[in-house]
């Protein structure tokens, strides 16, 4: 359906398009005028220290809070029209999940489902396919019975990817997918997300893990209140920018 | 007396066949709900809701208009201040909920105290559903099946909200209509089980029967139906307790409710804490069968190995 009204543009709207993006909480400036736009199908690593501003930049993309001025676009569209959508999936950090909530993985996967469905969001036969589906796509559907908490931490994380996939979004935000992972559950995460990507999807990851970004990621975005760096990873992994984010030590930010 | 005749016997009277009902109405729909306020972390609110309500009652008395309506008003205006409260301060939540609740229900107090002839304070604080009459049975019938019917038909919504808001609201539903909805059913369950309980002790159905099932499964539907088995026990128990060991009957059907707690809790496989000791007394006996050069390897192999990845180190 999203697909479809993509196919439908020539000139593809940019899967982001941020201009002049200010938030500050009390006297604390978290995001200063930042600009970034962000090509469709694309994977671009957000990379920056605790307190860059990721969590804020992500939150300001999901519409979880008022910016002090600039403006968001998600495909051409205000968030609120691209959440409407489902354009827009979240992968929350492993620590804001509720890990003994009494879901079955098969349930989450099912919530991807939810904007499609009408009030009471009943699945339809369709939806259960598309539910099966996902769960294939990330390797999970001999676990779909599963309470969540009874997975491994990289399957956890596989079925945030499955409801996003089953929700049909074409930008996958992905808050810290790589920490309290193992190496191989790390490699099937990356490349289940390049094949998502080869599909046309569009995802921007906030990693600290800088060792995968060349490897895994189109572009790269160094973030400290402002943007300090966007471009190939090779153009912004550069030493002097670094210094620039993560500061020397002793200096803290 | 024969088993048969002990259980028609007490519903001969009319007062306790309609105690037996609103007790039953009541402990289903809290039960119910109590499934989606413990997983929203929301207990000490239905504490503090039900305290709350005790001027709304007071004052319906006082004019005269169905207690109902004072409770709701009140449940929902002390919902309100919380939230309002919270949104213009930096205090935690469990704060300005005990600065709120104990505002409004020593309020309470203060109009019962000062009209003592009309309001009979222990029957609001501890229930009387003894004397619960034809026009409050109704009430809390009627309350208690539109709370119901609200429930069943956004379950499924508040169930999402309560595992992760954030992707509510990133799909486009309305996170802060589906709390307050929430949230006016946790009025309501209160309103509706206060004639049942009383005040002090309505809050008990809206967690223990939820908390029970919790430990009992792993799936929220099957949680929803073992609350309200398992309630629907604990009251009818607690009436028949009530009416032969001649005991409180809100007192009998709380303690009900948390005797099946308990029994959860220490009984249940295989999670009950008799179980778990049996289970590691076990496992200790086989750890020391084995012997000290199997415990040492074995300790060796479980050592973690730490991932070395090129990671920078984050400064907070």
């Amino acid at each position: 359906m999203n697909l479809h009204v993509l196919a439908q543009d020539p000139v593809q709207d940019p899967a982001l398009r941020i201009s002049g993006l200010t938030v500050a909480y009390s006297e604390v400036l978290a995001l200063d005028a930042v600009s970034l736009t962000l090509d469709a199908g694309l994977i671009c690593g957000l990379i920056g220290v605790n307190g860059s501003g990721k969590s804020t930049l992500f939150k300001a993309l999901l519409g979880l809070l008022e910016p002090q001025a600039g403006t968001v676009e998600l495909f051409g569209m205000a968030h609120r029209q691209a959440r409407r959508s489902g354009l827009v999936a979240y992968m929350p950090q492993a620590e804001d999940v509720d890990w003994n909530f009494p879901v079955s993985v098969n349930d989450v996967v099912g919530m991807g489902r939810y904007g499609h469905l009408g009030s009471m969001r009943r699945l339809r036969p369709a939806d259960h396919s598309a539910v099966g589906a996902a769960l294939e796509r990330v390797g999970l559907e001999h676990l779909r019975k599963r309470q969540i908490g009874e997975l491994s931490g990289g399957q956890r994380k596989r079925v945030f990817v499955a409801r996003s996939i089953a929700q049909e979004a074409q930008l996958l935000l992905l808050d810290e997918p790589f920490a309290g992972v193992d190496r191989s559950s790390e490699a099937t995460m990356t490349a289940l997300l390049r094949e998502l990507r080869d599909e046309g999807r569009s995802v921007l990851v906030s990693t600290h893990n800088l060792a995968g970004i060349p490897e895994f990621c189109d572009t790269a975005v160094l973030l400290h209140q402002r943007v300090l760096a966007h471009g190939t990873p090779e153009d912004v992994l550069t030493s002097g920018n670094l210094a620039r984010a993560f500061g020397t030590p002793g200096t803290d930010n | 007396m024969d088993l048969l005749s002990w259980l028609t016997e007490p519903l001969q009277y009319g007062f306790l066949t309609r105690a037996l009902l609103v007790t039953l109405a009541a402990a289903v729909v809290s039960a119910v709900l109590s499934c989606w306020l413990i997983l929203m972390g929301w207990s000490l609110m239905g504490d503090a809701v039900s305290h709350a309500v005790l001027p709304g009652v007071a004052l319906a008395y006082m004019v005269g208009i169905p207690f109902s309506i004072g409770a709701f008003l009140f449940g929902a205006g002390a919902v309100a201040l919380i939230g309002a409260v919270r949104a213009t301060t930096k205090l935690k939540p469990d704060t300005v909920i005990g600065v709120v609740f104990t505002a409004l229900f020593a309020a309470g107090l203060a109009i019962v105290s000062s009209t003592p002839s009309q309001i009979d304070l222990m029957h609001i604080l501890f229930g009387n559903v003894l004397g619960v009459t034809d026009g409050e049975l109704w009430q809390v019938l009627i309350l208690g099946a539109v709370t119901l019917a609200v429930v069943l038909f956004k379950r499924r919504d508040l169930t999402l909200l309560a595992f992760d808001r954030t992707h509510a609201h990133v799909m486009g539903l309305n996170t802060r209509f589906l709390s307050a909805l929430l949230l006016g059913l946790l009025a309501l369950s209160v309103v509706v089980g206060l004639q049942a309980v009383g005040i002090i002790l309505v809050v008990a159905m809206l967690i223990t029967p939820g908390a029970t099932a919790f430990l009992l499964t792993r799936s929220f539907d099957r949680m929803l139906v073992l609350a309200v088995v398992l309630t629907t026990g604990a009251a009818v128990s607690g009436i028949y307790a009530s009416y032969y060991l001649d005991i409180s009957t809100g007192a009998a059907v709380v303690l009900s409710q948390s005797l099946i707690f308990t029994a959860v809790y220490l009984f249940s496989r295989p999670n009950g804490l008799v179980w778990q000791r049996q289970h590691q007394q076990q496992r200790r006996r086989a750890h020391r069968r084995r012997g000290t050069a199997a415990h040492l390897s074995n300790a060796s192999a479980n050592a973690k190995v730490t991932a070395t990845t090129a990671a920078v180190p984050e400064k907070g």
